[in-house]
C-alpha cells in the first residue's frame, strides 16, 4: 500500500462544514460527499470526519469499509466498471472482466500503479436489458464484446 | 408483567426483558456460548447458543443470547436438530481456529473432531472467529479502538486504517475476553505490546508489579474524575494493605 | 410555483393544466430511462428540440423526456401522441425525417416500427405490440405519459388526488382500504402492507418514521429504479398517504447511489412537491405535516433487509439485528417505523384512488394486483413488464418476452434475485404469485426474472449466486459467512470436475445449516439457488462430478477450444488476438490451438468470422 498523498484541507473543510458537529447519523451521507470531492476516502479525511461528527475513528473505518461504494485507496483516472449482475453474468460478463484484466494488466478491484486505470466490479446497475454491460468513465457500453472493449481501452491508453 | 415460557418442557415465569439464555441459565439449563458476555450487547454471531423455539405454531432455530422471551414460547435446548446445526457451526469455527482449545473441546462435545472447512481468505488474525466480542467489549469500556472492518468473508477485526490506534489504552480486555484467545498481547515487567503498539506499565508502588498501562490509568483518571495518584498500587498489594488496616482496627 | 392550500386548489390546477395541454395534443415522448439513455436518448431529445425549433413547431408539439417504457431491448424508444405510435431504435439521424414525415405529414416510417422476430410482422402502435399487449400496466402506465421532472404532468393525470381523498377519508378508512386490498409488499417477502401499517399505527407516541426502500440490490432487477426515474411523485404520494395513516411526520428514501438518474429526479420531485405544499407543513391545508429526506445507500445488498437498512440510515454498518422487536415497534432511532419498497409505495395511491375492490379484482385469490418484473437474460424482448398476479411463467417468457433468441432452447427461469430459485421448463405453467413460487423453492422477490437457455450452466450459476451472497453477507453469523464461503469452494470443485457425489450431499448439508441457523433473510434464503438447482438440474451436477463434463460448455476446466480445419480460412485474426499466443498457423492455412497454453478466454471464438472455433 503506497502512502496516500496529502489532501487539500480547505476543500475538506468545505465538505465537512455542511454537516452539524456531532451528528453521527450523517456519517454515510458525509462519506459520500467526501468521496465525491476526492474520488476516494483519504485516511486523513476519515479521521477529521470522525472528529466533526463526534464518532469514533473505528466506527468511521468500520462503516467506510463495509459498503462497496466507498473506496479507501486512491483511484485511477479512468474507471472501468464491469456489471456482474445476473443478467450480465448469463450473457458473459465474467469473460469480459477477465478480458479487461488482461488488457489493462491489473486484477479486478485494483488500480494501476501509475493511477491510470481502476478496474472494478459492480453488483448490478439495473441496466439489465443492455447486458453484458461495462461502464467506462461513466459511459455505458451495452451489449458489449471483448473486441469493443479492446478498442475503447486501447484508446484510453494512448490518451 | 411476567411471561410464561417452557424450557425443555418445564414451565417457567420470566420477565419480558429477559433473554432466553438468561432464563435458561438461571434455571440451570446449560446452553453453550462463545461470543456472549452479559455486560455487552449480544449479536448472535457465533451461533452455538442455537435453540429450537416454538411460538405461534411455528418452530424454528434461534440464537438464545439475543432472543427476548415472549409469552407462550416453548424452548428446546438439546434436540437433534439443535445438535446438528451447533455441530455444523462449530466445524466452521474450528476451521478458523484449529488451535483453540475451547472451540476444539466444545466441538468434540458435538462429535466434531476435525474441520473440513478452510476459509478462502487468509485471516488477518489467525484463530479469530470474527465474533466481534473484542469490539463490543472495547466499545463498552469507552475506548472504541477496534472495528469490524469490511464484510462477508473478507471481514476482519482491526484498528482504524490498520495502524496503531490512539484510542487504544492497552487494557487488554479484548485479548482476555476473546473466546479463542487469538489476540496477540505480550507483557513484560515494564511494558505491554498489543495491536501494534507498546504501552508502559504503571508499576506498583509497593511491590513493583504492573498495575495497568499508563495510558489506561490516564484514561480512567480523566473519565472517572479520580485523584491523580489513583491506581498506583496493584490489586494484590491493595488487598494486603486493606487486610492490614482491618487487622489493626480489629485489635 | 404557488402552494396549494386545499384539494379544491389541486383540482383547479389540474383543470388548468389539462386545458393547456389537451390529451389529443401532439407530443413526442422520448424514453429517458437509464437503458435508453445508454443508447443515446438524451442526445435524441436534444436533436428533437433543435429540429422542432428549426421547423417552428416547438410551441405546437410538446417534447417530453419520460421515464422507462419498459421495452429496453429496443431502445431508444420514441412514442408519438396522440396516436400512440412507437418508433424503436431511433437514432439522432432519424429525427429530421420523423419530424418531416410523421409529425408534419402523418406518414409512418416503416423502418422504425417494431418487427416481430420470426414472423416479420410490423406493429404501428405500442399497445398492439405483443410485448405490451399481454401486460397489465397500472404502476408503469404513467411512465410513458409524463415528464418525471414535472409535477404538473403528474397532477394532469390525476396525481395527488388520492392524497386529497385520503385526507377526506381519515387514517382509519385509508388503513381499511390498504388492508382490504390485501396489498402485499413488493420488495421480496410479500408481507401484507396493511398488517405492517396497522402495527405501526397502533404504537403510542408522536414520533414515527416512514421509510421507502429504494436500495434495489438484487442483481438483474431494475423495477424500482424505473419507477423512481419515471414517476417519482407516485412514490412520494404513496409515502405521504402512509405517513398520514400511521401518524408519521418524517420519512426517508433510502436509495442506491448506483442510480444517479433516479436520485436526481427524486430530488427534483421532492423540491417541487415542497413548493406546491404537497410536502412540509399543513399539506393541502389539511393541518397534516410530513417531509422526506433522501439517504444514499453505500452499496450493500444486505441493506435491503429492514433492520440493516435502518442501521445504515443511522450511519452504521448494515448489520441486521434479530427481530422481534419489529421496526413497527422499534425501528429508526428506536421509534416505530414502517418500511415498504418503491413499488409498494407507488401502488398505494392507485388503491386509495380506485378502491380496494377494484384492486382485488386483479390477480389471484391471495396475491392481488399487478407485479413488475425485469425480464432479462436469454430472452428476445428484455425489459420491464407489469403483469397481473397469476399469469403463467410461459406467458411471460413467450408471449411477452418473445421466447429465446437464436433458436436456442429454454432451460430455466430464475426468480427472486440471488436468494430466489431456478425453475425448469416443466414448471413453465406455474402461476406467478407469492405463494406458488415459494412452494416451488423459488420466490417472487422484488421481481427479477432471469431467463436462461441451454448455454447457461446451472452449476456455474449456483456458484455465481453463492459468490455474490458470500461477498454481500454482512459477516455477522458464522453460518452465513463461513457456510457460504465453504459452499463456494465446494462448488468450485464441482465446476472443476473434481467433485464426487458425496460432495453434493455435503453441499446440501451446509446449505441446510446456512438456511436454518442464520439470523436474517439473506442467510435463511441464501441456499435457495443451490438447493433449487440441485433439485431441478441434478443431472447437470452429476455430469460435472461423474463425467467431468459441463453440458452447457461454460466451466473452463471442463471445456476445450478447437479450430475446425474445414471452416478456418487462415485469416490469422484469432492468432493475432490470442492473449497467450497459443494459436499457431500460417496465412491461408488452417490454424491450430496449442491446448497447453490455452487459457480458454474465448477471444478466438469472439473474433472468428467463419464460425470455425468450437467449444467441446
Amino acid at each position: 500500500m503506497a502512502a496516500q498523498p496529502t489532501i487539500d484541507t480547505q476543500r475538506l473543510d468545505a465538505v465537512l462544514g455542511a454537516f452539524e458537529p456531532g451528528d453521527g447519523s450523517a456519517l454515510i451521507e458525509a462519506l459520500h460527499d467526501v468521496q465525491s470531492e476526492f474520488k476516494y476516502l483519504p485516511e486523513e479525511a476519515l479521521d477529521r470526519l470522525a472528529d466533526r461528527l463526534g464518532v469514533s475513528k473505528s466506527r468511521v473505518y468500520g462503516v467506510a469499509s463495509f459498503y462497496e461504494g466507498f473506496h479507501l485507496e486512491p483511484r485511477g483516472e479512468h474507471i472501468c466498471t464491469v456489471c456482474m449482475g445476473t443478467a450480465c453474468h448469463v450473457r458473459g460478463a465474467p469473460r469480459l472482466l477477465e478480458h479487461l484484466e488482461r488488457e489493462i494488466g491489473i486484477a479486478s478491484g485494483q488500480t494501476s500503479e501509475d493511477l491510470t486505470f481502476t478496474l472494478e466490479e459492480v453488483a448490478c446497475v439495473g441496466a439489465c436489458a443492455l447486458g453484458p454491460l461495462v461502464i467506462i468513465d461513466g459511459k455505458y457500453h451495452g451489449n458489449t464484446t471483448t473486441s469493443h472493449l479492446t478498442k475503447v481501452v486501447g484508446k484510453l491508453k494512448k490518451d | 408483567m411476567p411471561v410464561q415460557v417452557k424450557i425443555n418442557g418445564i414451565k417457567m415465569s420470566a420477565e419480558p426483558q429477559e433473554t432466553v439464555l438468561q432464563v435458561a441459565r438461571r434455571s440451570g439449563v446449560h446452553i453453550p456460548t462463545l461470543c456472549h458476555l452479559e455486560s455487552v450487547e449480544s449479536t448472535g454471531a457465533c451461533r452455538v447458543c442455537l435453540v429450537e423455539m416454538k411460538l405461534g405454531g411455528k418452530t424454528q432455530l434461534t440464537t438464545s443470547c439475543n432472543a427476548g422471551v415472549e409469552d407462550g414460547m416453548e424452548i428446546m435446548t438439546d434436540t437433534p436438530e439443535v445438535q446438528k446445526h451447533r455441530a455444523a457451526n462449530l466445524e466452521m469455527m474450528l476451521g478458523r481456529a484449529p488451535g483453540s482449545q475451547k472451540i476444539r473441546a466444545l466441538a468434540r462435545e458435538y462429535g466434531v473432531y476435525e474441520s473440513a472447512y478452510v476459509p478462502s481468505e487468509d485471516p488477518a488474525i489467525p484463530g479469530c472467529i470474527l465474533c466481534e466480542l473484542c469490539v463490543r467489549v472495547c466499545e463498552a469500556l469507552g475506548h472504541s479502538a477496534l472495528a469490524a472492518v469490511s464484510r462477508g468473508g473478507k471481514k476482519y477485526i482491526g484498528t482504524p486504517h490498520d495502524k496503531p490506534s490512539e484510542s487504544c489504552v492497552g487494557c487488554g480486555a479484548c485479548a482476555e475476553k476473546c473466546p479463542t484467545r487469538c489476540i496477540e498481547m505480550t507483557d513484560t515487567k515494564k511494558t505491554r505490546t498489543i495491536w501494534g503498539q507498546t504501552f508502559d506499565f504503571v508499576s506498583c508502588e509497593t511491590c513493583g508489579a504492573p498495575v495497568m498501562t499508563v495510558r489506561q490509568r490516564t484514561h480512567a483518571v480523566e473519565t472517572k474524575e479520580l485523584p491523580e495518584d489513583y491506581y498506583t498500587t496493584c490489586v494484590a498489594c491493595k488487598q494486603k494493605n486493606l487486610a492490614g488496616r482491618f487487622a489493626r482496627v480489629g485489635s | 410555483m404557488a402552494r396549494l392550500q386545499s384539494t379544491q386548489q389541486l383540482r383547479q390546477l389540474k383543470e388548468r393544466i389539462v386545458a393547456e395541454k389537451p390529451a389529443d395534443r401532439r407530443a413526442i415522448a422520448v424514453c429517458a430511462g437509464t437503458g435508453c439513455k445508454a443508447f443515446g436518448s438524451f442526445e435524441l431529445v436534444e436533436a428533437f428540440r433543435a429540429e422542432l425549433e428549426k421547423q417552428g413547431l416547438d410551441k405546437e408539439v410538446e417534447l417530453r423526456p419520460t421515464g422507462c417504457h419498459g421495452f429496453c431491448e429496443r431502445g431508444p424508444l420514441v412514442l408519438l401522441f396522440p396516436e400512440g405510435r412507437l418508433y424503436q431504435r431511433v437514432k439522432t439521424d432519424d429525427v429530421p425525417e420523423i419530424v418531416e414525415k410523421t409529425i408534419k405529414g402523418g406518414e409512418v416510417i416503416e423502418r422504425l416500427l417494431y418487427e416481430e422476430p420470426g414472423t416479420g410482422k410490423k406493429f404501428e402502435k405500442e399497445e398492439d405490440i405483443p410485448f405490451y399487449k399481454h401486460q397489465h400496466r397500472l404502476v408503469l402506465r404513467s411512465n410513458g405519459l409524463i415528464n418525471p421532472s414535472s409535477i404538473e404532468d403528474y397532477i394532469a393525470i390525476g396525481g395527488y388526488e388520492a392524497l386529497g381523498r385520503a385526507f377526506e377519508m381519515g387514517p382509519d378508512a385509508v388503513l381499511g382500504e390498504v388492508k382490504g386490498a390485501n396489498l402485499r409488499g413488493r420488495g421480496g417477502g410479500g408481507f401484507p402492507a396493511g398488517t405492517k401499517w396497522e402495527l405501526c399505527k397502533k404504537q403510542p407516541g408522536d414520533l414515527k418514521y416512514i421509510i421507502c426502500n429504494a436500495d434495489e440490490g438484487d442483481p438483474g432487477a431494475f423495477m424500482d429504479r424505473s419507477i423512481v426515474e419515471g414517476n417519482p411523485h407516485a412514490v412520494i404520494e404513496g409515502m405521504v398517504i402512509g405517513a398520514f395513516t400511521m401518524g408519521a411526520r418524517e420519512g426517508y428514501v433510502y436509495i442506491r447511489q448506483e442510480y444517479p438518474l433516479a436520485l436526481e429526479r427524486l430530488n427534483k420531485a421532492l423540491d417541487e412537491a415542497r413548493q406546491r405544499g404537497l410536502l412540509g407543513e399543513d399539506i393541502l391545508g389539511s393541518g397534516f405535516g410530513f417531509d422526506i429526506k433522501v439517504n444514499r445507500g453505500g452499496g450493500a445488498f444486505v441493506c435491503g433487509e429492514e433492520s440493516a437498512l435502518i442501521r445504515s440510515i443511522e450511519g452504521r454498518r448494515g448489520v441486521p439485528r434479530r427481530r422481534p422487536p419489529y421496526p413497527a415497534q422499534k425501528g429508526l432511532w428506536g421509534k416505530p417505523t414502517n418500511i415498504n419498497n418503491v413499488e409498494t409505495w407507488a401502488t398505494v395511491p392507485l388503491i386509495v384512488a380506485k378502491g380496494a375492490k377494484w384492486f382485488t379484482g386483479i390477480g389471484t385469490e391471495k396475491s392481488k394486483g399487478t407485479k413488475i418484473f425485469s425480464l432479462v437474460g436469454k430472452v428476445n424482448n428484455t425489459g420491464l413488464v407489469e403483469i397481473p398476479m397469476g399469469m403463467s411463467l410461459r406467458e411471460i417468457v413467450y408471449d411477452i418476452g418473445g421466447g429465446i433468441p437464436g433458436g436456442k432452447k429454454f432451460k430455466a427461469v430464475q426468480t427472486g434475485g440471488p436468494s430466489g430459485g431456478c425453475l425448469p421448463a416443466s414448471k413453465l405453467d406455474l402461476s406467478v404469485d407469492f405463494d406458488t413460487l415459494i412452494a416451488e423453492g423459488a420466490m417472487m422477490g422484488s421481481g427479477g426474472m432471469i431467463v436462461m437457455d441451454e448455454s447457461t450452466c446451472m452449476v456455474d450459476l449456483a456458484k455465481y449466486f453463492v459468490q455474490f451472497l458470500r461477498s454481500e453477507s454482512c459477516g455477522n453469523c458464522t453460518s452465513c459467512r463461513d457456510g457460504l464461503d465453504w459452499m463456494h469452494s465446494l462448488l468450485q470443485q464441482v465446476c472443476a470436475g473434481e467433485g464426487t457425489m458425496e460432495l453434493l450431499d455435503q453441499i446440501e448439508q451446509i446449505a441446510e445449516t446456512v438456511r436454518v441457523s442464520s439470523l436474517c433473510a439473506l442467510g435463511s434464503t441464501a441456499a435457495n439457488p443451490v438447493l433449487s438447482t440441485i433439485k431441478h438440474f441434478r443431472d447437470e451436477y452429476e455430469a460435472h462430478v461423474e463425467q467431468g463434463r459441463c453440458p452447457a460448455k461454460v466451466c473452463k476446466s471442463l471445456i476445450t477450444y478447437t479450430i475446425d480445419a474445414d471452416k478456418c480460412t487462415g485469416c490469422l485474426v484469432c492468432a493475432k488476438r490470442c492473449p497467450e499466443s497459443t494459436i499457431e498457423g500460417e496465412k491461408k492455412k488452417p490454424h491450430r490451438i496449442i491446448q497447453d497454453g490455452c487459457i480458454k478466454c474465448g477471444v478466438c471464438l469472439d473474433v472468428c468470422k467463419f464460425d470455425a472455433v468450437h467449444v467441446e
